[in-house]
């Protein structure tokens, strides 16, 4: 039986009044790919956010309930931790770009003061490099600059420096709509590859997305946690009507 | 209304129109078998180019919309029932078209008197009759009238089980007329098969409305 990576226990996050996230309750298990979808201002980004901690780093923005990683609630746990253990990949390829493909890598250790034999960190970028099939196209440019690269290898360079870190759990918000069709195919293709050895979450517009990559769906609406279920069922067969509505464009 | 919901609900019409001239179909092929009408037979065949043409059709229009608009969920089932019924109503289109072909081929009108133990006619009509059900199921989205189309499929079987020994006994009571009752119990055996792919089309409107497959499950009824 799969085990559970991360739940969230009545999950519920606001910006000052305004309660976005509404008592979402959610199981989610190791080594799956999760899609969270819905309408725009629905709260699944304010919930991803929220599961490393992220959401309370906006000015007024408060959050109740758990989020539990392995058990353990990420909000008694120091934030840098939590965000060691679960990384995030953004929708614009954000590598820094004063540094080189190399330093963009461990740039996860450099900024947390931890320091690396010259060995160990010339390990660490090839084996990042090569888990999300960038390694053969950098490795003689290392010491180029990140932003040289294209927009699909800077996304996936950023994906590299998170999973240098070795996190658990990898959080995308709509990691390829800043993509072309040949870059995000690369992407998607390496999601699963990735789930091997890490657990991903990613939010996405795109439904077909959603679709081809991940094992279970999660549709949010107005903050709420309306259906989640393995994607297959979703969407062949969804159980409430707003998730049919809002998967065959009849959502008004 | 979104595009796909257009291009759906134009399908649907599109099924519909099968639908009706395949019914059209097997009607003038029972005609054309009561009265011996040849000409009758002989355009039925000829119709049956019709039908293809709308099974084609149908194929590459619920190809476009797979590769067009990706649907999902009821959309997507939909289309996949509508696939399978396509394939069934042809084969009914076949079906009246071997019917037909067998009254231009008979070298003389053969006495349905003969044969009525056998219940040629009402199985012609029952078939026809829950052909036209399984259409109103698939128009009205009733899973419950689908349903009864599993109940009625029986009673063919049963005519169709007991065929040979009647047309066996006509056969005994009359060596004249073997030739005949070759092609009565041709016929059975095709109407038989008319009731098994309004069975099959049942279960697709189930699968579309319900989402539950019912393909080779002894239980349905």
């Amino acid at each position: 039986m799969e085990s559970t990576i991360v739940k969230s226990v009545n999950y519920n996050a606001y910006f000052g009044d305004n309660h976005v996230v509404k008592d979402v309750n959610i199981d989610i298990p190791r080594n799956n790919v999760i899609a969270v979808m819905g309408p725009s201002g629905c709260g699944k980004t304010t919930f991803l956010r929220g599961i490393n901690r992220m959401h309370e780093l906006i000015p007024g923005a408060t959050a109740k309930g758990k989020i539990l990683l392995n058990t353990e609630d990420v909000m008694e746990m120091h934030p840098i931790f939590v965000r060691l253990k679960i990384g995030m990949v953004f929708q614009r390829p954000n590598p820094f770009p004063n540094l080189s493909i190399y330093d963009n890598v461990i740039a996860g250790y450099k900024l947390n003061g931890i320091k690396l034999p010259k060995a160990e960190k010339d390990k660490i970028v090839e084996h990042s490099l090569t888990r999300v099939a960038l390694w053969k196209e950098v490795k003689d440019s290392l010491t180029k600059k990140g932003s040289f690269l294209s927009g699909g290898q800077q996304q996936r360079l950023c994906i590299a420096r998170a999973v240098a870190m070795e996190p658990e759990v990898l959080l995308f918000d709509e990691p390829t709509s800043a993509l072309d069709p040949i870059s995000t195919s690369t992407v998607e293709e390496l999601f699963h590859e990735l789930k091997k050895n890490y657990t991903l979450i990613i939010v996405t517009h795109n439904m077909q997305q959603a679709a081809r990559v991940s094992d279970k769906t999660a549709f949010f609406y107005m903050g709420e946690l309306v259906e989640y279920d393995d994607t297959k069922q979703m969407f062949t067969n969804p159980k409430d009507t707003r998730t049919q509505n809002y998967i065959t464009g009849r959502f008004s | 209304m979104t595009q796909l919901e257009n291009e759906i609900k134009d399908i649907k019409a599109e099924v519909l129109s099968m639908w009706y001239l395949v019914e059209s179909q097997m009607k003038k092929a029972r005609t054309a078998m009561l009265h011996f009408d040849r000409d009758l037979a002989r355009e039925v065949v000829l119709k049956e180019r019709r039908v293809n043409a709308f099974e084609l059709k149908l194929d590459r229009d619920c190809e476009n919309i797979f590769a067009l608009y990706c649907p999902v969920a009821v959309d997507l089932r939909f289309l996949l029932a509508v696939l399978k019924i396509n394939n069934n109503l042809e084969r009914i289109g076949d079906i009246a078209e071997g019917i037909a072909k067998y009254i231009i081929e008979s070298l003389s009108d053969f006495d349905h008197a003969s044969f009525m133990e056998t219940e040629l006619i009402r199985m012609f009509d029952d078939s026809i009759s829950i052909l036209a059900d399984t259409r109103l199921a698939f128009e009205k989205e009733d899973t419950i009238l689908a349903r009864s189309i599993f109940k009625r499929d029986e009673v063919l079987d049963r005519i169709n089980a007991n065929a040979i020994s009647k047309v066996t006994e006509c056969i005994k009571s009359d060596m004249n007329l073997i030739n005949d009752a070759l092609y009565v119990l041709s016929i059975i055996r095709k109407l038989e098969r008319v009731g098994d792919q309004s069975k099959n089309i049942a279960e697709e409107i189930i699968f579309y409305i319900e989402a539950k497959v019912l393909k080779h499950n002894e239980d349905i009824n």
